[in-house]
């Protein structure tokens, strides 16, 4: 464990991109092939399950430490981090002998096995045996939480640095279902079977938002422009007679979705499409809001219910395989007409519909069509270049999202709560009011959106101006305006305002504003009137 | 009460003084010269030899009378004598004392030495006012040995890599630390402004620092290569570094203990360089001075106030304007 904890801490104590590619690929070099392997996993999200909850390890690291358990979460609550608390409060371990990755993952796993005596005594005795790093990391391992700041874009890259083999290929390689436990280093990287997985999907084409005017991006007849949709991006697979839907965050969601058994009523086998998972009204032909899709999110079983209250289909933009074969060097434009062959005739109660083009003639004319995407049930436009291949992962210059500007609203602060972890000595986390006659209501919180400058003098005054503590929530005069952005607005029975926003942040300190001329709770119903 | 708290500061009725107040007074007794403790405007203030030219640095032209560590001063029949306090040079715990009950006023402290700080010693007394900045268990220092092995590595590395090494570091107490604690041998240790004009003033009065060289406009960073250049944190993150060219940067403070803490600094180093105790070195005080009372100033106050409650002492908490980081940080900008 001691080369990995090594590469985790050059990993973790560095920004900079090109000392994190360093270190990964001497890893790759030289680590063994089984911790190699290991390594791409956690760095891809594939770690192992949680073997012991939170609960009892908190309770032995508390034990261990001499600490009654109120001071404990007390440590938890500031760190904010299970994983590091047990780290910082445990006593310092004695040496032992190193054992690899592979070798201690395989304990961790075998430990679900076990009674939760032997389970204990083990977890024990290797806190006493790991020293620093490798503490840390050993507790990320068993908690199921390890991560560290390296994007699978940058492992990749490293990857095929150390290993010679092109980083595109090796991205898709890396996808699909695959663990440790079902392949090695060499049947995933040096030597693959196409055949081995069926489910694979391609690496997902990802964009990024226009900076500035869309119009510096060259001829408008070079581009397409599409409804940028508010749901869950997705990749329907049908190959060898069955099918597989993932997620952009490479998560399996067949089950979640049933709805797409059917896809292969009406497409051939061989067909890989990316689109969008969107709730719909079969009736108005029309998507029904996030609300609706969210639930369907986080539900492994769906009941009949939720299944007829909120069906859903995949609106779709692309067509990567055709008849088995991979399209995507072709160009866009080619792409997107044989997509049309392919599904716009397809029966209103397929599970799949095309996802239409939004036409213009020029870019003088495009962004006032951006500005009715609210009304299309949309959060923006798309815009990708009809020449363009369909590119593995981040890639600046041919897919741009052009996103509406956020709904925003001026609001008084009132609570005040202190950060967890990389923020644990200031206050960052507010409550915001508006106007009701003369009375506040709270009605959102917000935790993001200032700078580490502005953070630290707001909590210079929240320390000087408590009106009152709740626990860890401090009352504050109603002295601060602050201009709160937002994706969304929903109604809302569980607040008291009524409304629930979606991904409220604050945009800006409204250091100008008085607090009377903050917004009222009747704007905020007028917003929920016209964009809920 | 033989001290009390007001609005002002922490207040003694029978001697009419204040220690450490934050608004305007007529007499301040001043535990060490960090801006949170030692304000402007009181119209006089005791300290020690050892704090009151840096008190003067920063405050200017005040009324300032200083007494030796140890000294018995009668104030209107209290006694009162100032002890080390381990914090950074200069830095007193503040001992009262008056119709035979004694308090403590801890000020800012640490009980390891550091080989600057005149080395902090127990007081005991009746009723002990304690900072508890890191009043938590999660706070446990390495060693001095440990941390300018650490230093010292990334600064070799880092010369043999053609980079300057920044580090950032309160401009009183914590780079001096950092700079004693280095092997001055690896390379030149560069100053920024506000540090320079703080070793000018420590030098001036006796303290031993290695050779620094004060960064100005007109210096040649070409015959300086591989250097340590030590600045308050806030110069870090401006355009001053960039005369630098490659560098790579720290942050050295109590608060890189906490992973999330080191990664929002976008440092690339976080070296766990402390001048206040840790929860081992806080529990030790409170036990050492015999107090039963016990008031927790700043920092993790209610967590250490159940805590010594639990352990038996009768523990309170009291607000104050202590430990506010800003000011240090607002301070470093000159
Ligand atoms: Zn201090
Ligand atoms: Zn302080």
């Amino acid at each position: 464990m001691k080369r990995f904890a090594q590469l985790f801490t050059a990993l973790d104590q560095t920004t900079k991109t090109l000392a994190k590619t360093a270190a990964l690929t001497a890893y790759f070099e030289d680590a063994p092939e089984a911790d190699r392997l290991w390594t791409i996993a956690l760095l891809s999200g594939r770690r192992p399950k949680r073997t012991v909850n939170a609960t009892r390890l908190s309770e032995w690291a508390a034990e261990v430490a001499g600490l009654p358990m109120w001071l404990f979460k007390a440590s938890y609550d500031v760190v904010g981090d299970l994983a590091e608390t047990i780290h910082l409060v445990l006593p310092e371990a004695e040496a032992a002998p190193d054992r690899s990755l592979s070798d201690w993952i395989a304990d961790i796993r075998a430990l679900a096995a076990q009674p939760e005596p032997e389970r204990k005594a083990w977890v024990l005795r290797s806190w006493t045996e790991l020293d620093g790093a490798e503490r840390f990391v050993f507790n990320k391992l068993i908690t199921g939480g390890f991560r560290v700041g390296v994007s699978q874009k940058l492992m990749t890259r490293s990857l095929a640095k150390a290993t010679g083999i092109e980083e595109a290929e090796l991205a898709h390689r890396l996808m699909g279902k695959w663990t440790p436990e079902t392949t090695s280093y060499v049947a995933l990287i040096t030597a693959p079977d196409p055949e081995a997985d069926l489910s694979r999907p391609y690496p997902f084409c990802l964009a990024y938002g226009v900076e500035g005017d869309p119009a510096d991006l060259g001829p408008a007849e070079d581009w397409i422009a599409e409804w940028k949709w508010d749901g869950i991006r997705g990749q329907l697979i049908l190959r060898g007679g069955q099918h597989h839907l993932w997620s952009r965050g490479e998560e399996l969601m067949t089950d979640r979705f049933p709805e797409f058994a059917r896809a292969a009523d009406f497409l051939p086998d061989g067909t890989v499409l990316d689109g969008e998972i969107l709730a719909w009204d079969a009736e108005t032909r029309r998507p029904m809001g996030f609300s609706a899709l969210q639930t369907r999110i986080g539900r492994k079983t769906v009941s009949k219910k939720v299944l007829a209250d909120a069906p859903v289909i995949l609106r779709a933009y692309d067509l990567l395989e055709e008849d088995g074969v991979d399209l995507r060097a072709l160009p866009f434009a080619e792409r997107r007409a044989r997509l049309v062959g392919r599904i716009a005739d397809l029966p209103a109660d397929a599970p799949v519909a095309l996802s239409p083009v939004v036409d213009f003639a020029d870019w003088d004319t495009l962004g006032p069509i951006r500005e009715t995407a609210r009304e299309a049930q949309a959060e923006g436009l798309m815009l990708k270049r009809k020449g363009s291949p369909y590119h593995v992962g981040r890639k600046k210059g041919d897919w741009w999202k052009w996103k509406l500007d956020p709904l925003t609203i001026d609001a008084v602060m009132v609570y005040a709560q202190a950060g967890h972890g990389r923020r644990a000595n200031l206050y960052t986390d507010f409550t915001f009011a508006v106007w009701k006659e003369d009375e506040l209501v709270p009605f959102t919180k917000a935790y993001s959106g200032l700078t580490d400058a502005e953070f630290r003098r707001i909590t210079h005054w929240v320390r000087r101006n408590t009106l009152a503590r709740f626990g860890p929530v401090r009352q504050v005069p109603p002295e601060h305006v602050f201009e709160i952005g937002f994706e969304g607005i929903q109604k809302s029975t569980r607040h008291k305002s009524g409304v629930a926003l979606r991904f409220p942040r604050m945009l800006r300190w409204r250091d100008d504003k008085p607090v009377a001329e903050a917004n009222t709770h009747a704007d905020l119903l007028q917003m929920l009137e016209q964009y809920g | 009460m033989v001290l009390e708290f007001r609005d002002e500061g922490i207040y003694c009725p029978a001697g009419r003084f204040y220690i450490d107040p934050w608004k305007r007074v007529d007499r301040a007794l001043v535990t060490h010269g960090h801006a949170d403790h030692a304000y402007e405007g009181h119209r006089h203030y005791l300290a020690t030899h050892e704090a009151a030219p840096v008190m003067r640095h920063r405050l200017g032209e005040i009324d300032l009378e200083s007494v030796a560590y140890g000294e018995i001063r009668e104030i209107d029949g209290v006694r009162v004598s100032f002890h080390p306090a381990g914090h950074v040079p200069g830095s007193a715990q503040i001992r009262v004392e008056h119709r035979g009950e004694v308090w403590v006023v801890s000020g800012d402290y640490k009980t390891t030495p550091d080989g600057l700080s005149e080395p902090w010693e127990p007081v005991r007394c009746d009723a002990f006012i304690t900072e508890c900045t890191f009043g938590l268990p999660v706070f446990d220092w390495l060693t001095d040995a440990e941390l300018s092995a650490q230093i010292d590595e990334w600064w070799r590395a880092n010369r043999a890599a053609g980079r300057h090494s920044a580090i950032g570091a309160y401009a009183l107490g914590k780079a001096q630390r950092v700079m004693t604690m280095v092997d001055a041998s690896i390379g030149p240790i560069l100053t920024h402004g506000a540090v320079e004009n703080t070793n000018a003033v420590l030098r001036r009065q006796g303290v031993t620092l290695p050779d620094t060289i004060r960064v100005t406009s007109e210096t040649d960073l070409k015959a300086h290569p591989g250097g340590l250049i030590v600045a308050p944190p806030s110069a870090l993150a401006g355009p001053w570094l960039r005369r630098f060219g490659p560098v790579s940067t720290a942050i050295a403070s109590g608060w890189m203990a906490l992973r999330g803490v080191r990664r929002r600094r976008a440092a690339d180093r976080g070296f766990v360089v402390s001048d206040h105790a840790d929860w081992a070195g806080l529990n030790m005080a409170v036990r050492e001075t015999g107090a039963e009372r016990i008031f927790a100033t700043h920092g993790y106050t209610a967590v250490f106030r159940q805590w010594l409650e639990e352990q038996g002492y009768d523990a309170q908490i009291v607000a104050t304007e202590y430990g506010d980081e800003l000011l240090e940080t607002e301070e470093a900008e000159a």
